[in-house]
């Protein structure tokens, strides 16, 4: 697998490279050694070669578009001083730090009041019968970075917050944590119009607050209380909201209803497409086939994102899948491979995606990405896997520290913007988690509410007997 | 000889209505017709409304049940699916989802078990689980039960699979009648609805009353029928059981014993009241199924007397007559042995009523 690693400002040498290699899916396929390519401030280059696949988290080629200063300096020193972030120098922590100097020459501003920056994605995109693939330079204004960063944020703490609502034995049952994931919906969601839609599997917090449902609506789900947003009736696994057809909690059968989904879509020419999310693990059940294969003889508007963490519960995807490279395991449906983890890349890929669906027919996109819980919290998740598997990707592939990193050294997000959302997120949570907590559960007449949507039992049977009138409080949105 | 028998049944349903002298001037019409006719009025009437499933458009349907729609409709309302129930029944049900109205067709029931995932976790639950946010418009239909000669695997009758998932509604429609109104109030309903249409009876030509051809006939889902009056037995049945309990009815008639005939029509919700009106009168019942014993329509007809007031209407136990209790055989004189058939009918009456019978 071809890496690039570039670290400078405007280096159209490196971006040809990457177009080079975004065309050629062979020359992807056959190496496994990372390049890391560094042109420091006079414009020299060294290539290393190094065996590690873990070191891309800090790897962009930055073009900085500042209305107030657009130029570059050329000496290390004259950087130095210009130097303004000190968690810039936490980097040497992690691979980042081994090349500070050239990174240095790479950031190097005069002011911190950029609105947009170009960047370059982290890792090549993989191409499965594609001639041409996504952007992999892309733009990033401060308002979508604050964004980003604040969506990414909320979603880690909603999950963190879970976590401990779990173990304080308050949420009950099925608790399926986003965390480590985050790029993937954050991405996606940035690429979505008014009329797309998305259908998920059973790690679903994040997706629901993204298409609209505040953290309470979530946490108060997962608690099980009326302030979930379906009033606490379906628990973890079925949230709903407008165009988000949920989780769903049968591995795999979201998938052909997301392509249903896409197929109304076409039907009603509306110009929508659907996001249909599974993940390694339900990308070998049947029904995943037979969607793709109906998808493509009809044309249908959907993605089919295979969101690949590695591990289907306990069983690593190696154990499970004859074929690992989940982008191409459409057949005759094109596939792309994108860097989880990198917010813009899945953004870049999903625009892509979209226009492609709806101008050609569905396609497959492998977000790799890597969850640091276990599969549910009954799962430690360290029998099937290191600690250190787990610590590494935390440190050097954090989908949230790089983003905010980049955005820190772009000059798009300040440190002090950082601590603000920081802050005002964790409020945001912490005050939802409160309520969660302290919410009430529906009356025991909602056990009997909106069983159909137009009932024609004259009664329900309760535990003995038929002794139940049924309730109806709403009709659904296609009655 | 089943040809024979099935005009036998016609004639014994044509007997059943011919207390009216309207009848003599009814026009018949064949179960397929009446669900083509049906299917052919709802894509008029509501263009969010199509039917997918395996060779229903070019093929004009595995049974015909969809012939001309194709030619009518094209190919945005009519699809053709490759042979993948649980990829096409989720497609269905995502759509549905997403507001349209798809008539999902299985070739026949037996195949549903490779989607039942959808029919059950994806259509029946969704409305409940989201708090009543997303209803499942959504028809699922087919032939279901014994077929003639196809072994084990092809005859099944799924009422009792279906019916036991709350969230879903299940019809089982006997004569023409029943399968063009049950269709078409499937179809404009806002849940999901199972169709369990019978393949033996597609072919049959039953009476039907002018009434029964208008764009806005239906047939309220919930709701029997009484097929045949009569003061000293009930005999309730679903699908083709109700020929059989028919012929029944006509042996018994010729020992003096009036059956009253319920045709369920629907499985789910189950018409108690009309049943339990008619032993009111009767004060004997007897059900009849083509499925197997154990937890099945007739178990449930029995549990809910045993639980309501009509129980003490009753002067002698319920009696089941169900499929025999074992996978459908190939071999013809077996096959013909597996399902319940008039005589067993006539003889579990005659049980039931005992020592009444001999009075009759």
């Amino acid at each position: 697998m071809l890496r690039t690693l570039s670290r400078v400002s405007e280096l159209p040498i490196i971006v040809k490279q990457l177009q080079k290699v975004r065309n050629c899916k062979a020359a992807v396929a056959v190496t496994n050694k990372t390049l890391v390519t560094v042109t420091n401030t006079n414009q020299q280059q060294h290539t290393k070669q190094a065996n590690s696949s873990s070191n891309n988290s800090n790897n962009y080629s930055i073009n900085r578009n500042n209305k107030y200063n657009n130029h570059w300096t050329t000496q290390q020193q004259q950087l130095k001083n210009h130097l303004r972030f000190d968690s810039r120098r936490s980097y040497s922590s992690s691979f980042f730090g081994l090349f500070q100097n050239a990174a240095q020459s790479g950031v190097a501003k005069t002011n911190n009041y950029a609105t947009e920056a170009t960047v370059q994605v982290n890792r090549p995109f993989k191409l499965h019968r594609l001639e041409e693939g996504p952007e992999t330079t892309v733009k990033l204004t401060k308002d979508e970075a604050l964004k980003y960063y604040t969506q990414m944020q909320t979603i880690r703490r909603i999950e963190t917050a879970a976590g401990n609502l779990y173990k304080e034995k308050i949420i009950r049952g099925f608790c399926h944590l986003y965390s480590g994931q985050e790029a993937c919906a954050v991405g996606m969601k940035a690429a979505m119009r008014d009329v797309d839609n998305i259908i998920s599997a059973y790690r679903v917090h994040g997706w629901t607050y993204l298409m609209g449902v505040p953290p309470l609506g979530v946490l108060g789900e997962l608690t099980g209380v009326q302030s979930g947003c379906a009033r606490g009736k379906g628990g973890s696994m079925h949230m709903y909201s407008p165009n988000f057809f949920g989780g769903n909690g049968i591995v795999g059968a979201q998938v052909p209803l997301g392509t249903g989904v896409a197929l109304a879509c076409k039907y009603k020419g509306n110009g929508g497409m659907c996001l249909a999310l599974y993940g390694d693990g339900a990308a070998n059940q049947g029904q995943v086939f037979e969607a793709y294969n109906m998808a493509y003889l009809w044309k249908l508007p959907v993605i089919f994102v295979c969101e690949n963490n590695n591990y289907g519960m306990g069983t690593s995807s190696e154990r499970a899948s004859c074929n690992t490279d989940y982008y191409t395991r459409g057949d005759a449906l094109p596939g792309i491979w994108v860097d989880g983890m990198d917010v813009l890349a899945v953004r870049s890929a999903t625009e892509f995606a979209i226009k492609y669906v709806n101008e050609q027919g569905p396609l497959v996109m492998e977000t790799n990405t890597y969850r640091y819980s276990g599969h549910s919290m009954s799962d430690p998740g360290t029998s099937y896997r290191t600690r250190e598997e787990i610590q590494e990707v935390r440190q050097k592939r954090d989908p949230i520290t790089s983003f905010k990193e980049l955005c820190i050294e772009l000059g798009l997000i300040t440190t002090d913007e950082v601590k603000a959302i920081d802050l005002k997120v964790r409020k945001e949570v912490d005050e939802a988690t409160a309520l969660a907590k302290g919410g009430t559960e529906l009356a025991l007449s909602h056990l009997w509410t909106d069983v159909y949507s137009n009932c024609l039992e004259p009664k329900l049977r309760g535990t003995n007997g038929y002794n139940i009138d049924h309730i109806q409080e709403r009709k659904g949105v296609n009655h | 000889m089943l040809r024979s028998r099935l005009t036998q049944a016609a004639s014994a349903a044509q007997r059943a209505f011919s207390t009216s002298p309207k009848v003599l001037a009814v026009k018949q019409m064949t179960v397929r017709d009446g669900l083509n006719s049906a299917l052919d009025d709802e894509l008029a009437r509501d263009d969010r409304v199509f039917l997918l499933g395996e060779e229903v458009a070019q093929y004009d349907g595995a049974y015909k049940v969809s012939r001309g729609l194709w030619k009518k409709y094209g190919d945005k309302r009519i699809i053709d699916t490759p042979i993948t129930e649980m990829g096409f029944a989720g497609i269905a049900v995502g759509a549905a989802m997403a507001g349209l109205r798809p008539i999902c067709e299985f070739m026949t029931f037996n195949f549903s078990m490779q989607a039942i995932d959808h029919v059950i976790n994806s259509a029946a639950k969704t409305f409940y689980m989201s708090a009543g946010a997303v209803n499942v418009p959504i028809v699922f239909r087919g032939p279901n039960g014994a077929s003639a000669g196809v072994a084990a695997q092809h005859s099944q009758c799924f009422a009792a699979w279906y019916a036991h998932c709350p969230g879903l509604k299940v019809v089982s429609p006997y004569d023409t009648e029943d399968a063009r109104g049950l269709l078409k109030s499937a179809i404009r309903d806002p849940d999901p609805v199972v169709v369990l249409e019978n393949e033996l009876l597609y072919g049959t030509a039953f009476p039907v009353d002018d009434s029964v051809a208008d764009v806005d006939f239906l047939i309220p889902i919930g709701k029997a029928k009484i097929m045949r009056p009569g003061k000293d037995i009930t005999i309730v049945a679903h699908s083709k059981a109700v020929e059989t309990a028919l012929l029944s009815a006509a042996e018994l008639a010729k020992k003096g014993i009036e059956a009253e005939i319920i045709n369920l029509r629907s499985i789910r919700p189950l018409d108690m009241e009309t049943i339990f009106n008619s032993v009111r009168k009767t004060h004997h019942l007897i059900t009849v199924e083509n499925g197997w014993p154990q937890h099945g329509v007739g178990a449930e007809i029995c549990a809910r007397f045993m639980e309501d007031q009509a129980f003490f209407e009753l002067d002698a136990p319920v009696w089941r007559c169900c499929g025999v209790d074992v996978p459908m055989p190939y071999t013809k004189s077996l096959e013909l042995n597996a399902l319940p058939r008039e005589h067993d009918v006539t003889a579990a009456a005659l049980k039931v009523l005992g020592s009444k019978a001999g009075k009759k």
